[in-house]
């Protein structure tokens, strides 16, 4: 649908359909630790249970969910924008 | 420094946490503690100091390892007796984390050695089983300006304090002198639970793992008593007495020193 359209640039990707929970948050926090305040991390995992739960802890971590694109082949790709702890 | 893969997953539990994070992650492997006391106390702290990840941890003890060790003093198994203490020790910590750097210092504390045994560390645990080291090491700690954690362990009971420069009472604040000697008796004649050595050993090793990422309060002005029979923790505030000896307004003691008759057995 829209899978190349309206896409946020990101500044850094991450790969973690390879790791399970809660490994696939650990690296997303990871990277996103080596970032600067406002780059955009594209952060591609897993259907399932790495879609429910990366999101929401990446979100609990005070990090900006910009958009979860449906790649169409079971796996997102989730694009967050850093934001630097009070 | 960034994480490889492999250490991300052996810390995941403590990069979870929001009061860790890699930030309080790379500050621990960054650490160095001192745990003087390779006996019940120093078992399960530096057993959990070193999995988790602090960076290096020297252990001092001069025993060696008796059957009578075994009921409490977890580091060490039935096939260590006879080894030194401090070896048998850096052997089981190695074990749980090879990335940890364990420096064995085979020696009883004395007003001697104990400046330059804790100069090279940032954090010291007390882990021995007899006031007059507790007292060097409070003394010690304090000239040095360096943070360390008490405890004491007997029979059903246990405590802890921790001392950080310019946050609250020292040990001598609240004890002022060691007991006459035989006025108290050692784990030795009076007894000990081995889980006691288990819990007051692990809360001290929380104590450090606070103080290095920052994470909660510290027991920094207070002393934490707890009954086993009476299955109670007790809080007990502690104020910094401006008459003691080594942290008052004017310190009677200016270099440690040891307490005549002192043979520092480490280790309850």
């Amino acid at each position: 649908m829209e899978k190349y359209e309206n896409l946020p640039a990101a500044d850094a990707a991450l790969d973690i359909t390879d790791a399970v929970c809660p490994i696939t948050f650990v690296r997303a926090k990871a990277a996103l630790e080596e970032m600067e305040a406002g780059a955009v991390l594209a952060l591609r995992m897993n259907d399932g249970e790495p879609v429910q739960n990366v999101p929401r802890s990446v979100k609990e971590e005070g990090h900006r969910i910009l958009k979860l694109a449906d790649n169409e082949d079971g796996t997102y790709t989730l694009f967050v924008r850093k934001v630097e702890e009070a | 420094m960034s994480f490889s893969n492999e250490q991300l997953e052996r810390y995941s539990r403590h990069i979870i946490l929001k009061e860790i994070g890699i930030k309080g992650q790379k500050k621990l492997s960054a650490a160095s503690v001192l745990i003087i006391g390779a006996g019940g106390l120093g078992a399960p702290a530096a057993l959990y100091l070193a999995a988790a990840g602090v960076g290096r941890i020297g252990i001092a003890d001069a025993d060696r390892v008796d059957l009578s060790n075994l009921q409490r003093q977890i580091i060490h198994g039935t096939n260590d007796l006879g080894k030194e203490k401090a070896e048998s020790a850096a052997e089981s910590m190695r074990a749980v984390n090879p990335e940890t750097r364990v420096e064995t210092h085979v020696c009883f504390v004395s007003a001697a050695n104990i400046g330059a045994l804790i100069a090279g560390y940032d954090f010291v645990l007390d882990g021995t089983d007899n006031f007059p080291a507790k007292f060097l090491i409070n003394d010690a700690c304090v000239l040095a300006k360096k943070p360390f954690s008490h405890a004491g362990i007997i029979r059903f009971r246990g405590q802890l304090m921790t001392y950080v420069p310019g946050a609250g009472p020292c040990y001598r604040c609240a004890f002022k002198e060691p007991p006459p000697p035989d006025a108290v008796p050692t784990c030795s004649q009076a007894g000990v639970v081995g889980a006691m050595a288990g819990v007051i050993g692990s809360l001290q090793a929380m104590e450090a793992v606070k103080y290095f990422t920052g994470a909660g309060e510290l027991l920094t002005g207070a002393l934490l008593t707890y009954d086993a029979l009476a299955q109670e923790f007790r809080k007990i505030r502690l104020p910094r007495r401006e008459a003691c000896g080594v942290c008052g307004s004017n310190p009677t003691i200016t270099a440690p020193f040891d307490y005549p008759g002192a043979v520092c057995e480490v280790a309850p």
